[in-house]
């Protein structure tokens, strides 16, 4: 069974100069695509990645990740609404390259599907009253 | 029959006026006939919740001890620079304030984190606000710094005084230029990517009273969560401009002033708001009974999104430069579909205003009127209408010569 899943990934300082990603691709087969990457002030690298495959070598992989010490986190942890400062005005609809915001056509909600989300940040500032957080 | 706004207070006091939202009126009165609509219901409610730049308040904080003289000096409340031309201990802080350490757009687009509305609703949460303040010294006000907390609970007064709120239609903002722009209507993408509106349609006050037949000076109103008056018309208030065959301004029109003490207002009702490299404002939340005392007025107040048309309005090079072309009107129904044609392309819109608040606003003032609590005023004055010759002026700049 295929599988498609995005990820955050956070490599620790003595991690960061080992071809990691090419590991997934080559031991386990998987197809990856990385929505972000940065070093932080602190050395440490996070990437963003949709990570695709067949399930057990998805498994597989992970659990290399794992073992070598780098942290996964689900993509979808680390973008987040703050629902009592959203005031459903839909500014961020069109801003959002991937369209993870919609209405709800009846009552015109504003409806945020964090699995569309690739925590590109676009939202963040164009939040009017800056209800989008992002926690990397 | 006509009624009179004495005879709808009575029942709402006796608790039988029937209230309905402007939303609910166009299926009632669709269904019972115009007639029949109008002699069954009372109050129509309308809402609203958008940034509305034109706010602000003004507080008394009393005197300190020694006295200090605010007036003619510098007062910040949370570092953002309060207007001080008034009285000892008077203050007016207007939502688009910043810090004088806010960078502004020296990196573009600048975020404008916060300012006067972020202050205001911080006020009205409760919170301590941090007020620095300078002044030059007098015999009767010898002292000349002052730094102190303050809380709304605490001062004399806190009245929010917004001089424009609640405009009547508003342009729909697209950018026809090649690069992405930071405007108060939001982020324009290029080439037309996106377009963006700023009104509740069918549910915003003075759609439903294009005239200003019962909407006056004096009116009681929902006013960030509580309640507040019409104090004037507002800033840029034009009534005369081209409208539909049923009234509906087809253009930014009618404005209202409001003010209403900040002590009973609600943070739900004014937040805080930042426009990236725009700058800062306060989203409001205004509510307008309208009492339907004729079919005349009921009429009004059926209007729907597809009654109400807009222009669009290319942001990027039209109204930076007060050229008057349009890219074309749309109605509220096909900018509330999410998308709408223009230039023979398909553009996405988005809102700057909330519709489903505006719903809850409606919503809550129809309350308010059927429990008794919130009772109808009659305006002390109308408003200027289409007849009162205002237009509305540009500057036009006259060099200083030296």
């Amino acid at each position: 069974m295929a599988v498609s899943k995005r990820i955050v990934l956070r490599f620790p300082r003595r991690l960061v100069e080992r071809p990691i990603i090419y590991r997934l691709v080559k031991d386990y087969d998987l197809e990856f695509n990385i929505l972000k990457a940065s070093i932080t002030p602190e050395e440490e690298g996070v990437l963003v990645l949709e990570l695709k495959g067949d399930q057990k070598e998805y498994d597989k992989g992970i659990n290399f990740l794992i073992k070598t010490g780098v942290k996964i986190q689900s993509l979808s942890q680390d973008v987040t609404r703050n629902e009592a400062r959203c005031t459903n005005c839909g500014a961020c609809i069109t801003i959002c390259p991937t369209g993870a915001f919609e209405l709800e056509p009846r009552t015109r909600y504003v409806i945020f599907d964090n699995e569309k989300c690739i925590a590109c940040g676009l939202c963040i500032k164009a939040c009017p009253p800056r209800a989008m957080e992002v926690h990397f | 029959m006509p009624k009179t706004i004495v005879e709808i207070n009575e029942k709402i006091r006796e608790g039988k006026a029937v209230v309905v939202t402007a939303e609910e009126i166009i299926d009632i009165a669709r269904e019972k006939g115009a007639k029949k609509a109008a002699q069954e219901v009372d109050v129509v409610t309308t809402g609203t919740f958008s940034p509305m730049c034109s706010s602000g308040a003004y507080f008394n904080i009393g005197h300190s001890k020694p006295r200090i003289k605010l007036g003619g000096g510098r007062t910040y409340l949370n570092d953002v620079l309060a207007y001080t031309g008034l009285g000892a201990t008077d203050l007016f802080l207007g939502a688009n304030a910043l810090p004088d350490d806010d960078p502004r757009n020296r990196i573009h687009p600048g975020e404008f984190n916060y300012g006067g509305g972020h202050v205001i609703e911080e006020l009205v949460t409760g919170r301590d606000v941090r007020l620095v303040a300078t002044a030059y010294g007098t015999d009767c006000y010898p002292r000349r710094r002052l730094e102190t907390w303050i809380n709304i609970k605490d001062i004399n007064q806190a009245t929010l005084f917004n001089i424009r709120n609640a405009y009547q239609n508003y342009n729909v903002a697209a950018n026809l230029s090649d690069k992405t722009i930071y405007t108060y209507m939001g982020i324009l993408k290029p080439r037309l990517g996106n377009a963006s509106y700023s009104s509740a349609g069918q549910l915003s006050p003075l759609f439903n009273d294009p005239y200003y037949k019962t909407i006056g000076i004096g009116t009681r109103i929902f006013l960030g969560g509580g309640t507040g008056l019409i104090a004037w018309q507002g800033t840029q208030h034009n009534p005369d401009v081209p409208r539909t065959e049923k009234g509906v301004p087809k253009s930014g029109a009618g404005t209202l002033a409001t003010i209403g003490d900040l002590k009973q207002m609600n943070p739900r009702w004014l937040v805080g708001t930042s426009m990236l490299g725009y700058g800062c404002t306060l989203t409001v939340g205004v509510g307008v009974p309208i009492p339907i005392l004729s079919e005349e007025i009921l009429q009004y107040t059926v209007v729907t999104d597809k009654d109400i048309v807009a222009p669009v309005v290319d942001y990027s090079e039209a109204y930076p430069q007060r050229q008057p072309d349009i890219l074309g009107e749309v109605s509220y129904a096909e900018l509330k579909s999410g998308k709408i044609k223009v230039k023979g392309k398909d553009v996405p819109t988005a809102s700057m205003s909330s519709y489903p608040r505006a719903v809850e606003i409606a919503n809550t003032l129809k309350e308010w009127i059927q429990s008794g609590k919130f009772l109808l005023t009659e305006p002390v004055e109308p408003l200027p209408g289409v007849a009162s010759g205002i237009i509305l002026k540009p500057l036009n700049e006259r060099p200083i010569e030296y």
